[in-house]
């Protein structure tokens, strides 16, 4: 299936979802006024992708910041991830935080109580 | 306590602000106050933790007002109506305090006192547990808004959030809403 490639800006992140090159990432910040009408793309990808997905999904988080519309948002795209595994696939999530940043490492442990697929927190040390 | 909406802009003007505005917010001008606030928190060597949650409270704050500022009265004189706010940071000794004011209707005045005097009346624990409920449970407008704004910064500053009401008229309140984020707070 073809790969879903968005380019961050200031406000939104770089999402790569490609299954070819076995990508699953979404990285920078997120913080734009209208957070659904961004997601809107890559849950719909990701709809079609749950049919067929690769045996093993890795899914690397990487932000820097999020807002609250975007965090309703990401647990959409989590929850999508969540059917995957239910349905007997691989799937891992990977958050990445940067060394003292608390409320990122918080945020990861909140998702990770929620959705039912093994989470790794990684400190990004600089 | 009452205020005067007035005034309270008046003493905003007198204060030794980091970032202040007055007027419509829009895309732009948040786009602005953000840039123009991480360039300040770099350019004096904040701490990353202190740095973060300033920002993020910042980032929350101005899309609160984005979002949820209704109409000003058409008797108050302000040149863009639309959604009409006040923004002020101030340095603290051991932080930073966020400020913003903008108009509601009286009609939600009871709702959020009603929200806002819960979440001060909760423990770290408890906003923690009503962050993760009213994320997983409460359903998303299409705007994108799930009502943890106010949650959020209360979680992340773990402060009281300061906030009053002055009636403007039969129709309209203004709502003062203060957030104070400290450097190096225990949790």
């Amino acid at each position: 299936m073809e790969p879903i490639i968005i380019e961050g800006t200031t406000k939104t992140p770089t999402i790569r979802f490609d299954v070819r090159e076995g990508i699953f990432e979404i990285k920078g910040r997120s913080i734009p006024e209208n957070s659904v009408e961004f997601y809107k793309p890559l849950n719909e990808w990701l709809d079609v992708y749950m049919q067929n997905p690769l045996d093993k999904t890795v899914v690397n988080i990487r932000l820097e910041y999020f807002n609250t519309s975007s965090s309703k948002c990401i647990l959409d795209v989590f929850k999508r991830l969540e059917s995957i595994h239910r349905a007997k696939h691989d799937v891992e999530i990977n958050w990445y935080y940067e060394e003292d940043d608390e409320d990122m490492l918080e945020a990861g442990e909140d998702y990770d109580s929620i959705i039912k697929v093994p989470f790794k927190m990684i400190e990004i040390v600089e | 306590m009452s205020f005067d909406l007035e005034n309270l802009i008046t003493d905003f003007k007198s204060r030794d602000a980091i970032f202040y505005f007055k007027g419509n917010i829009d895309s732009d001008v948040i786009n602005n106050a953000l840039d123009s606030v991480e360039l300040k928190l770099i350019d004096v060597k904040e701490n990353t933790r202190l740095r973060k949650k300033v920002y993020n409270v910042l980032v929350e704050s101005l899309q609160n007002l984005y979002h949820h500022a209704d109409i000003v009265p058409p008797e108050f004189d302000a040149s863009n109506p639309d959604k009409y706010g006040i923004i002020l940071m101030e340095k603290l000794s051991d932080g930073y305090k966020i400020t913003t004011c903008n108009f509601i209707s009286n009609k939600k005045v009871s709702g959020l006192k009603e929200k806002l005097d819960r979440i001060n009346g909760s423990t770290s624990d408890e906003i923690k547990e009503l962050y993760k409920e009213i994320l997983n449970h409460h359903e998303i407008t299409e705007k994108g808004l799930g009502g943890l704004g106010l949650v959020d910064i209360a979680r992340k500053t773990g402060n009281m959030l300061d906030f009053k009401f002055a009636r403007y008229n039969d129709t309209y309140s203004a709502f003062y809403l203060s957030a104070t984020v400290n450097n190096e707070k225990s949790e």
